[in-house]
């Protein structure tokens, strides 16, 4: 009998639960507030770990950047890795008026992407629509006293009153962590800019529009190269806009982007100045009788990320995610569906602007599982080895720590069984565009509207 | 007349007979694939139902240079002057229903301003 079941679940894979290598998935830390009313700003709009796993930063629609830092291992823990606490969280994007254009720029942090760490301080990159900023955090815990012209509370002395000479010692002080811009990047985007990507070279980084893709240095702020640019003589034949950019992680010459038509471009700096023609051009070919109304806008990335390998990319769009072997351009290697079941409802997704969401995607650290979010606070994963998936979902009801997050079901039609939700259920505007995974742990970092989960793999 | 059994049918019989199946099989799912609509052509026929001047292009043009042209359209004094005196009797280009449509004749009005932006404080998630 055991056997007839096993050979059942190879039939129907949806039975088999548990996704990565039978990770057990459990609640750590929830940030953010409870209420349901949701300011604008306070909509989470990006979410990245650094490389070394330690901080998790988070933009916001109100152009806020927050950074967590794990804490230290306590030996007496065993049963959890550390925390995210607080780090620092400043201000990064204001909101701006271009009076020429009479258009607002929103300070909404589109994107950020963290520098790897050279010396003490650390940098990252945030971009909001049109402007990109190099940020520097540092931690400041010993201070200057004993100066000879000035009080401790900063007041000038008297110099008359002066005399004796002492030198200044440094003393410890609290830990505070401070957050300068060191690089400010401007008016080099005349749209909206969608993704930023640091070269493996360290030195030099991509920014992305609608349009144009361009490289700067990281040292020099008032010129940019443009490498692709894909605006029509005329704008009246614009057929396709560049969605996502991303630098291969090893090799410094190669970046590819996504485009609304759901093809990927690969180009090699080396090629040419201008990248306007790829070196490789991924589409995954169609079925023109199955071709609707939808077809395309469905077909659109929303987000591309290469393996950590580099020998991968994964590209999102509406219902799946891909990955794609570098070396075959002409489908790609794994598709994976997300929500399926929501083909069937393309007509009001469409009504209600949902089906223009824009989905983004992870790896693991060992390239292992892929993951993304979608509706009603749910989360998907794809373990690639064991074609296993699992659907969990970012809900304050599973608060308990080290208690293993449930699986959840959608069911499509017909019968709903006892736990399962159907898709008339879903709740539409609790979605999840923004997940990380820690680059060596299992630790995932999973935003809702306005709020940030942290969830880790049950040890022991 | 005793019944007799039938012969074994040659090798060119049983193909014949194996094609005519073959082709009888062939039809009847072509019958069935073109009364099984894909439940994205229906969803498509539910929206040219609702919305029957949807555009020939969808996901072409339109949809296209409303994504690039994100972003408010304020009022700008200069511009509703000089529309004000060159209709001079004529009344004002009201708004799209659609506000953030940019139209080449839609001069933003007072009436058209979103609210002001509420002032800037803490992150929550810092909290």
């Amino acid at each position: 009998m055991a056997s007839h079941f096993h050979a059942f679940q190879l039939f129907f894979p949806s039975l088999r639960a548990g996704g990565g290598n039978d990770i057990q998935w459990c609640f750590s830390q929830v940030k953010g507030a409870v209420d349901d009313d949701v300011a604008e700003a306070d909509i989470i709009s990006t979410v990245e770990f650094n490389h070394s796993g330690e901080l998790l930063a988070t933009g916001d629609k109100g152009g806020r950047v927050v950074i967590f830092q794990q804490e230290q291992e306590n030996k007496t823990q065993s049963h959890s890795r550390g925390e995210y606490n607080v780090y620092s969280t400043f201000q990064s994007h204001e909101p701006e008026f271009d009076y020429l254009k009479s258009l607002e720029i929103e300070e909404k942090i589109n994107k950020i992407r963290w520098l790897p760490q050279k010396n003490a301080a650390q940098f990252l990159l945030s971009t909001n629509d049109k402007t990109i900023k190099l940020w520097k955090i540092s931690e400041r815990d010993k201070r200057p006293e004993g100066y000879n012209l000035k009080e401790e509370d900063g007041r000038y002395r008297d110099p008359t009153t002066v005399t004796t000479l002492r030198v200044p010692v440094f003393r410890p002080m609290d830990l505070m962590v401070e957050a300068s811009p060191r690089r400010i990047f401007a008016n080099a985007h005349t749209y909206h800019i969608n993704s930023i990507s640091i070269n493996s070279d360290y030195e030099t980084y991509l920014s992305a529009d609608d349009l144009r893709i361009n490289l700067w240095h990281l040292e020099i702020t008032d010129r940019s190269f443009n490498i692709v640019d894909i605006k029509p003589a005329n704008m009246e034949e614009l057929t396709e806009v560049i969605t996502a950019a991303e630098f291969h992680p090893n090799s410094c010459n190669t970046f590819v982007y996504s485009s609304s038509k759901g093809t990927i471009r690969l180009c090699d700096m080396r090629a040419s100045a201008l990248c306007d023609r790829h070196s490789k051009l991924f589409e995954e070919p169609e079925d023109p009788s199955n071709r609707s109304f939808f077809s395309e806008i469905i077909s659109s990335i929303s987000d591309v990320k290469f393996s950590h390998s580099g020998r991968y990319m994964m590209t999102r769009d509406y219902l799946s995610v891909k990955i794609w072997d570098l070396n075959m351009e002409n489908r790609p290697v794994e598709t994976y569906q997300v929500h399926e079941y929501l083909r069937s409802k393309l007509c009001s997704l469409y009504e209600n602007d949902c089906i223009f969401d824009k989905f983004e995607c992870c790896w693991n650290g060992s390239d292992s599982i892929v993951m993304t979010g979608s509706y009603n606070n749910f989360f998907r994963m794809f373990d690639r080895n064991t074609k296993r998936d699992i659907t969990l979902e970012a809900s304050r009801e599973n608060n308990k720590p080290r208690t293993v997050l449930k699986p959840r079901k959608v069911c499509a039609s017909g019968k709903r069984k006892k736990d399962e939700i159907s898709v008339d259920s879903l709740d539409f505007n609790k979605k999840i565009l923004h997940t990380a995974w820690h680059p060596k742990e299992n630790i995932i970092a999973v935003a809702t509207t306005n709020n940030l989960y942290i969830f880790q793999d049950k040890m022991n | 007349m005793s019944a007799e059994s039938p012969e074994p049918a040659s090798a060119e019989e049983q193909k014949v007979v194996y094609s005519v199946i073959f082709n009888l099989l062939l039809i009847v799912f072509q019958e069935m694939e073109d009364k099984v609509i894909s439940p994205e052509k229906a969803e498509e026929a539910k929206l040219k139902a609702r919305y029957p001047h949807l555009g020939q292009k969808p996901g072409g043009s339109d949809f296209l240079r409303k994504r690039l042209q994100k972003g408010q359209k304020y009022f700008d004094s200069g511009d509703y002057n000089m529309a004000k005196a060159k209709m001079k009797n004529k009344q004002l280009p009201t708004a799209a229903p659609d506000k953030t449509e940019v139209t080449g004749d839609h001069i933003p009005t007072p009436q058209d301003l979103p609210q002001r932006k509420p002032s800037l404080v803490a992150s929550k998630l810092a909290g």
